[in-house]
Parts: structure tokens; C-alpha cells; sequence
């Protein structure tokens, strides 16, 4: 026999596991184009380019036609607050978490210090740890200092410490910073320190040597790095649920509002749009992983 | 140049401690002074841990000498980092930086010197034409064989023309017919340029063609300095004699020792051998005498009144330009290089297992040497 040939077991938990993984996301960018604003069953694409006009739930006439619930989200007000706050979070967060893991894999890799096995090991606990613990823990410790703070400064009204922007920034750097560090760390492992011996021996100083020859041999790993803490800042909901106060309302945070409510098509064509952002970030960092490998 | 010196490099006293992962010291250097002259094509040879590419990273300044002193040029080195060191280094590892081309590769140590781009680039060509890469500035390091590498790192140390290159097995990546054209581009190289070069490596063959002179390590101490002849033919202790090269050895008790020879009696040869009292031994001492395979003469009747032993063959070995025959004599294997002066395809012209012949030992050959 040959043992080359698959044997159909093989075929069908590939289906099934295709299925189970992608058929969700495929009902879901499907809901995006349905005509019902109920949005229970399939009815149909909205057939008519036009004015908006409704029969029932059933939207008849559109003036975007199929993408009738697309043109609905570029106009909500909410949703590009949402969109801009998101972005912001993940912008700061990765920027801030990007140079701090790095250097703290840097540290680790460099240097012996006391605390290092502990160091390595505070690495891991967050990412192990439940995300509704440090949820709960952060909103515990903002509310607490946020407290005695406005208490001792005597803040009143606006001038008072509280929930927003700021601490969900905070709280997404912390739970990326890890992140960062073990995929840097990753490729430092295989980095020889006599590039940077060769490099000071040459005359370089060493901020000279880490701007051109460290950083351009593991940008890389830093780039993925961030790339990763990106994207977990885009889609966090728990540490973000619990850390945010008014105004500062994220796209997670927003379609869970909306849910509560009803689930109208639009809702979907918003996941359908935040799908496609999370794929390309996601397809760019396999690219620099494979790079990297090569 | 500036050569205020007779010396490009002095170590004194100098003193490398690493604490091992036992939690025990060990002296990777262990009191070593060396001196080390302009101009001079300097060889430390060793054994992988004999202490010889620590001494060197403490002259490049990746390490500093827990006690002691290092000198370049005079000036006491202290904890002087690396990039303030008139002193360029070729890795093992080459250790090219993969994401610069070749031209930017070797430019980066003038770069750092701030030149003006037009003298870079004189003299980034001028560097590439001497080690013949010429017309790969635009490669990657990548892109390179082995032995372009290994130009390409020490174009980029040499560009730069320091006072004293170091070189740390440069040539040990390489395969034995590049290394040994290597060897002598890299002589012809540094006699052009007129650099000191430290060079380190395990290769003793390697150290005694290209070296003026030789510093032969062990456990963090040197053995012997001196130039190829001397530490080959006068070697100072019966370390050295093995090390470098192969010698015979016999154990045995000085019974006379005047003028410059001495005579040992040999407990398992029953008898009294002649030799060099090269180590400087007196009677009651014990002592080795030294003799290398090449220096024997064999014959089937004695050729000297004295030093004279007769063994019989148990192996020999045709390797083209020699023969080389073990004989059995006083309970251990002599080793004997017989050149093939002759050319002859009749078995009878070569020694044969079984024969028994005598081993001359001519004093003005054979070594006595302290026993240490």
C-alpha cells in the first residue's frame, strides 16, 4: 500500500476543522450584506441602488445596493469614535510596549543580575494568568491610586484622576510589554555577540553599535514583536471593558453595546471591516516571520 | 605610525580570572608577560583553553584583566573599551555584519573615524584590490564563499591600518589547500603592510610557517616564546617537545652533566644516553631525554660508540616522502621518520616488520630537559 496515500480520516478532520474554524466568520461577512435589518435569517441581498426604502425590516433600495449596512457604518458618528480610539490605544500601546519589551529583552539577554530568574519567570505570568484577573486586578489599582490621589492633590470635578484613554493605554502596555519580550527574545537567542564586539572594534561606541548593528540584525523580531501587540490591542475586550470610562469607548467595547440592543446587519459589517484590518496585520507579520527564518 | 616603542604590545603580569558554573576560580590567564614588537608577526599556540584567545580579547578590550597590565604602544590600556584601542581584530566567525554590503562593511570602520566619504572610498578600493575582491562591493556577505568572507573581514580590520591587527583563528573555518594559500597571502599581506599581527591558533603547523615569533601556551601560562626554529629545535620542557611536532622521551636520572652535554641513565634501557643538556640539569636530577622521530638514524650495525640501542620493528607506515617505523625498545614505541631517498618499488629497499635494527642517537641531536 502506499503510505503516501491520505487516508480519508485525514480529509475529513481537515474539513471539519476548516469548517468549524472559518464557517463562523463566513456566516458572519455573509449577515453583512443581508436585507433584513432583524438580521435572523438570510433574506436575500438588498437588491436596488436608490433611495433608502424599507418594507417592513426588509430593506428594498439602497444607495449603496448590497452594501447598503457598509455605508450605514461610515456614517455612524459612534462607530468612528470607537474606530479613532481603538486605533489610538493600539498606536500608543505598541509603540510604548515595543521599545520597552526590547529593551527588557535586551537586559535579559545581556546581563546577569539578581532578579533575573524572576524577571524571566513575571514574563509569563501575565500571559498566563486569566485575563479577567488582571482586569479586575488593574481597575482594582487604578480606582485605589486614582483615589487617594484626587484625595491628597484635593482634585475636584474635572481635574479628578479617572478612567479613560489614558489607563486603557496603560493597561494594554502592560499585557503587551510580554509579549514583546519573548518574541525578541526569541531572536536574540541566535544573535553572536561578536557583531557587536566586531562593531565597537571597529570604533563604534555603543549607542553607535546598537543603532547600526543590533537593532537593523533584530528588527526583525522587534517588528514582529510589535506587530503581535498590535493586533492584541485591536481585538482586547476584557482589560479594556474594565479599565475604560466615558469617551473612550472602543470597537469591542461598542459592539458589545450594540448587542445588547439589536443586532442589526450593521454590526456585521463592522466585523467584516475589522476582520480584514486583524488579516492584513496578521498576513505582514507571517511575512517578516518568514524572513526572518530565511 | 607613530613608533615611540620597540614594543606594539606588552602584557605584564597579566591575570584573568572567570568564575567557573561550580562556583570555583579559574585563571584563564595566569601571571603572563609578553612582549610583543613592532612590526613582528606574532603567534600564540595553544590548546582550546590554554588561555591564548583570552589574552587576545584583553588586547582588543572585550575583556580586562582582573590583575596586571596590558601596554599598546606604551600606553597602559586600563579599561579602555574597544573603539579607543589602536587595535582592529579579525573574528573567527568573521562576524560580518549580513545586513551591510561588502563596500558598506568595510567602510563602517572608517565611517566611525569620520573620513570623508571621497578617502573611504580610495581606500575601500584600495583594501579590496589587495585581498582580490575587487568588484564585489554590492555582494552581501551572504552571497560570499568562505574564503571571501574571511578577505572580506580582514579587509575590513586592515582598512582601518592600526597598529597592531589581532587575529583570532582566522583561518580555522577554511579547508586545509585554502588555508594553506591563505596562510601564505596572509604573511605576504602583512609583510606589505609592515602591522604587527597577533595571531592566534591551535595549528602549530600553521604557527611555525608564518610566525617571526611563537608563544607556546598552556593552562593559561606561556610555555616557551620564541621563534619557530628555537621553540622546535630547543624546546624547553618536555610540554613543549610534544606540542610541537613529536618527539621520543625517555625517563631516566642525570649521571654526568658537564660542558654543554649531559648523560641520563635510563632505568628501562639498562644504559646511559647522550645528549644537549638543553635543560640546564645537574647530576642526581631526574631528567627526560628528547629526541624527535626524524633526528634517528637507523642502521643494522651501530653507527656510534655510545647512544646505541637495538629494537625491533613492529609497524611501518609508507607515507610517500617518509617512511615512518615504530620500534620496540625498553617497553615503549620509537618512533622513526626514514626519508625515501631512494626511489624503488623492491620491499626490500624499506625496513620490515620483524627486523632488528639499531637506533643512533646522536647527542648533538638528542635533548636533555628538566623533568617537570
Amino acid at each position: 500500500m502506499n503510505p503516501h496515500r491520505r487516508h480519508p480520516f485525514i480529509r475529513i478532520a481537515t474539513l471539519l476543522v476548516y469548517g468549524f474554524l472559518y464557517a463562523p466568520i463566513i456566516v458572519l461577512v455573509l449577515y453583512a450584506f443581508n436585507a433584513s435589518r432583524t438580521n435572523i435569517l438570510f433574506e436575500g441581498f438588498v437588491p436596488a441602488f436608490g433611495p433608502t426604502q424599507m418594507d417592513g425590516s426588509l430593506v428594498t433600495q439602497s444607495p449603496c445596493g448590497p452594501f447598503h449596512w457598509f455605508c450605514e457604518l461610515a456614517e455612524n458618528r459612534q462607530v468612528g469614535e470607537a474606530a479613532r480610539n481603538t486605533l489610538t490605544i493600539a498606536f500608543v500601546s505598541t509603540l510604548t510596549s515595543t521599545v520597552i519589551g526590547t529593551m527588557a529583552a535586551l537586559a535579559i539577554q545581556r546581563y546577569n543580575f539578581k532578579i533575573k530568574p524572576f524577571a524571566q519567570l513575571s514574563l509569563y505570568i501575565p500571559i498566563v494568568i486569566p485575563e479577567i484577573v488582571m482586569g479586575i486586578g488593574i481597575l482594582t489599582l487604578f480606582s485605589q491610586l486614582f483615589g487617594v490621589i484626587n484625595g491628597a492633590l484635593g482634585l475636584t470635578g474635572d481635574a479628578r484622576l479617572s478612567l479613560g484613554i489614558g489607563t486603557v493605554i496603560v493597561s494594554h502596555i502592560a499585557f503587551s510589554v510580554p509579549f514583546v519580550t519573548l518574541v525578541v527574545q526569541a531572536r536574540l537567542s541566535g544573535f553572536d555577540k561578536s557583531y557587536e564586539e566586531a562593531a565597537m572594534d571597529l570604533g563604534a561606541n555603543e549607542f553607535v553599535t546598537f543603532w547600526r548593528v543590533t537593532l537593523p540584525m533584530i528588527l526583525p523580531g522587534v517588528l514582529s514583536g510589535g506587530l503581535l501587540a498590535f493586533t492584541l490591542s485591536l481585538d482586547d475586550f476584557v482589560i479594556t471593558f474594565f479599565t475604560t470610562g466615558p469617551g473612550a469607548t472602543t470597537l469591542p467595547i461598542y459592539v458589545y453595546g450594540l448587542l445588547r440592543r439589536i443586532v442589526t446587519p450593521e454590526v456585521n459589517a463592522l466585523s467584516t471591516v475589522w476582520i480584514g484590518i486583524v488579516l492584513a496585520a496578521v498576513i505582514l507579520l507571517q511575512r517578516l516571520q518568514s524572513r526572518e527564518a530565511k | 605610525m607613530t613608533q615611540t616603542s620597540e614594543f606594539a604590545v606588552e602584557l605584564r603580569d597579566v591575570v584573568k580570572t572567570f568564575q567557573t558554573p561550580e562556583g570555583t576560580t579559574l585563571n584563564a590567564v595566569d601571571h603572563v608577560d609578553m612582549k610583543i614588537k613592532n612590526g613582528e608577526f606574532f603567534s600564540m599556540l595553544g590548546s582550546s583553553g590554554c588561555g591564548k584567545t583570552t589574552s587576545l580579547r584583553m588586547m582588543a578590550g572585550f575583556e580586562w584583566p582582573s590583575e596586571g597590565e596590558i601596554y599598546i604602544e606604551s600606553k597602559a590600556m586600563g579599561h579602555t573599551p574597544p573603539f579607543q584601542r589602536p587595535v582592529n581584530t579579525v573574528f573567527q566567525s568573521y562576524a560580518l555584519f549580513q545586513h551591510m554590503t561588502i563596500y558598506q562593511n568595510i567602510a563602517f570602520g572608517l565611517e566611525m573615524e569620520k573620513a570623508p566619504v571621497n578617502e573611504i572610498k580610495t581606500r575601500v578600493g584600495h583594501i579590496l584590490e589587495m585581498v582580490q575582491l575587487t568588484g564585489m562591493e554590492r555582494r552581501y556577505p551572504k552571497q560570499l564563499s568562505g574564503g571571501q568572507q574571511q578577505r572580506v573581514a580582514l579587509a575590513r580590520a586592515l582598512v582601518k591600518m592600526p597598529n597592531v591587527l589581532l587575529l583570532d583563528e582566522p583561518l580555522g573555518a577554511l579547508d586545509l589547500k585554502l588555508r594553506k594559500e591563505m596562510q601564505i597571502e596572509l604573511k605576504a599581506i602583512q609583510q606589505k603592510v609592515g602591522i604587527t599581527f597577533v595571531y592566534v591558533t591551535h595549528d602549530q603547523q600553521e604557527a611555525l610557517t608564518m610566525s617571526d615569533r611563537i608563544a607556546v601556551m598552556s593552562k593559561g601560562k606561556v610555555m616557551q616564546m620564541g621563534a619557530p626554529v628555537e621553540v622546535y629545535e630547543r624546546p624547553n620542557s618536555r610540554f613543549v617537545a610534544d606540542f610541537i611536532g613529536e618527539s621520543n622521551f625517555l625517563n631516566g636520572t642525570v649521571r654526568e652533566a658537564e660542558g654543554e652535554y649531559a648523560q641520563v641513565y635510563v632505568p628501562a634501557l639498562n644504559a646511559e644516553v647522550k645528549g644537549l643538556n638543553t635543560g640546564g640539569v645537574s647530576v642526581g636530577q631526574n631528567a627526560v631525554v628528547s629526541v624527535r622521530p626524524e633526528k634517528i638514524r637507523l642502521s643494522e650495525e651501530p653507527a656510534l660508540k655510545m647512544n646505541c640501542f637495538r629494537g625491533q620493528v613492529t609497524n611501518t607506515t609508507y607515507i610517500g616522502s617518509d617512511t615512518h617505523v615504530y620500534i620496540e625498545l625498553g617497553g615503549q614505541k620509537f618512533k622513526v621518520w626514514e626519508q625515501n631517498k631512494i626511489s624503488s618499488l623492491d620491499p626490500k629497499a624499506y625496513y620490515t616488520i620483524g627486523q632488528n635494527l639499531c637506533l643512533n642517537l646522536f647527542p648533538e641531536n638528542t635533548l636533555v630537559l628538566a623533568e617537570s
